[in-house]
């Protein structure tokens, strides 16, 4: 049976040009980074060469960015480490209500410890009101965290007005650019961000590693206590074999950024072109404005868990914001947050390309879906045609 | 398949649903839902000679609701209303191999939608409604309320985040 991996939002296949680069690392070159030995030095300029690669291509500065385990950490430490730092000046933070779990959590647990948290509203397509976020700032704000791009329908955020405005209040500002990074071109400068947080295994990079860009001069308190690590912003041995994976990771995504990109928007637009012609059947986010890799959708009568699982049957992988496939049996944040309905979010299917994507798999899908769509619809007691 | 989330019996009627659809003139109705999790399932029955000789689903919901509710329509099939009434989900979870904690509602769902649809036969026919079951027909009802109030604190964050 054909193999379709269609959820490259949630994680991707280790490119084997990283693999390779990773390889040495594990057992001939590996060296503590502490190590005052050639096997060391080796190491260390293995960690400092591939600190140089992952900030030119946000156009930062080498020190300023700290290696981590995962995107989840980077996040953590960032809201809890600006939180503590800051907290003389304000306990005030502002995020939105479409945020990944990594951020909303945290920022529940940070409510628990006495700071206040503005949670701003998005409209149907999942983007803030730049207004409103403006309105919320208060004397008393230190950070606001706003994603860049939405993991589950792909909605690119307005982070350089966005980070204008924190600029101009000066407040500061985290972007978690877990689904954006390696898709699109970043500057920290031009786009006014103070902090950022990204994970490899989104592109093509192992799990495991993460980064967090943090501004020279920010105010910050580390996570984790030890050994001095990362600026002491992050101590632990350093996780070299998979800090060189992250760093040619982001490589090659330099070089082959613009031409996927162009390849996965018109891969999804065919996509989304040929889903939509099944009757009822909705995209979540904007048409245009989204990740090129992501597309979202949801359909009338019928539950997602059992979508995405026919799907698999026929070799589709694919997942769903659906009440049924979460722990707490509540549907996706972001879809309600959007405006869907309990039972619309239900409906809902996230498909999401990767550099593997063909034009043949997307050909297979639109063969298959309405199939689906159509059995699954013929069980549904919900009123419609199909009964 | 190598790895399945659920049992090859589960599995087995997710693929191929038994007895779907309606029944025109049900002598018994069931409709169950409940808000929290979103399934809904409805179950028409046809009785001759107190027996259910006819029964037909349909079910808006996860894999396991839709299984579950094939399975039930299996072995409620050709059993008198007496022995009927006694399958509870346990009865179901059984058949099924094993359910995930966190699915069992989905079979006391099916299991409500039987005992709800008996209910109406009885009550359409003027026959006697055993205690127990007029008390289960409570409890479904009050089942609602109670599943909404137990997951209040999400509910109330997810308010929050709608800023309502």
């Amino acid at each position: 049976m054909k193999k379709i991996y269609l959820d490259y939002a949630a994680t991707t296949p280790v490119d084997t040009r990283v693999l390779k680069a990773m390889e040495p690392y594990f057992n001939k070159k590996f060296g503590n980074t502490m190590g005052l030995y050639s096997l060391g030095l080796e190491a260390k300029k293995a960690l400092e060469d591939s600190r140089k690669t992952v900030a030119k291509f946000m156009k930062a500065g080498s020190e300023e960015i700290v290696f981590t385990g995962s995107a989840t950490e980077s996040i953590n430490s960032v809201l809890k480490g600006i939180a503590f730092a800051n907290k003389g000046k304000g306990k005030h933070i502002i995020t939105s209500s479409i945020e990944h779990h990594a951020v909303l959590e945290t920022c529940k647990w940070l409510e628990k410890q006495g700071f206040e948290i503005t949670y701003l509203p998005v409209d149907n397509y999942g983007f803030i009101n730049l207004i409103q976020l403006e309105n919320a700032i208060r004397k008393d704000t230190i950070l606001v965290s706003i994603m860049h791009a939405n993991n589950e329908i792909g909605t690119i955020e307005p982070i350089k007005d966005i980070g204008k405005i924190c600029s101009n209040h000066d407040v500061y500002f985290h972007t978690d650019a877990v689904q954006s990074f390696g898709k699109m071109p970043i500057d920290v400068n031009k786009m006014n961000i103070d902090l950022l947080s990204l994970s490899a295994h989104k592109f093509y990079g192992p799990k495991g590693v993460g980064a967090t860009f943090v501004r020279k001069g920010v105010k910050i308190e580390p996570l984790l206590h030890g050994g001095g690590h990362e600026f002491g912003l992050r101590s632990s041995t350093s996780n070299i074999a998979g800090v060189v994976g992250l760093a040619k990771a982001v490589k090659l995504r330099k070089k082959e950024m613009k031409s996927e990109t162009k390849k996965l928007t018109k891969l999804r637009d065919r996509l989304i072109e040929g889903v939509l012609k099944i009757e009822n059947s909705h995209l979540n986010g904007h048409p245009t404005m989204r990740l090129s890799n992501n597309a979202n959708f949801w359909f009338s009568f019928i539950e997602g868990e059992s979508l995405v699982v026919q799907l698999d049957s026929y070799g589709i992988m694919g997942s769903t914001g659906s009440a049924c496939s979460s722990d707490t049996l509540e549907p996706s944040h972001v879809l309600r947050a959007i405006g869907l309905k309990h039972e619309e979010a239900h409906g809902s299917l996230r498909l999401t390309l990767g550099k593997y994507t063909t034009k043949a798999d997307i050909n297979y899908v639109l063969k298959v879906l309405p199939k689906i769509v159509k059995k699954l619809r013929k069980i549904s007691p919900f009123k419609g045609k199909w009964n | 398949m190598k790895y399945s989330l659920y049992t090859k019996e589960i599995m087995k009627h997710f693929r191929n649903p038994k007895n779907v659809g309606k029944i025109k003139n049900p002598d018994g109705k069931g409709r169950v839902g409940n808000l929290i999790c979103g399934d809904v399932m409805e179950l028409y029955i046809k009785v001759k000679n107190s027996k259910i000789v006819g029964i037909k689903f349909q079910t808006f919901g996860c894999v396991v609701a839709l299984a579950v509710s094939s399975m039930l329509t299996e072995m409620v099939k050709g059993k008198t209303i007496k022995q009927a009434i006694k399958i509870t989900n346990k009865d179901i979870i059984k058949k099924s191999g094993k359910v995930p904690p966190i699915k069992v509602h989905c079979s006391i769902l099916a299991a409500d939608a039987l005992h709800e649809a008996i209910y109406d036969y009885l009550l359409k026919n003027k026959l006697k409604i055993p205690e127990k079951l007029k008390k289960e027909h409570k409890r479904i009802k009050s089942n609602l309320e109670q599943l909404e109030s137990l997951h209040g604190e999400h509910v109330k964050f997810e308010e929050k985040l709608l800023n309502k």
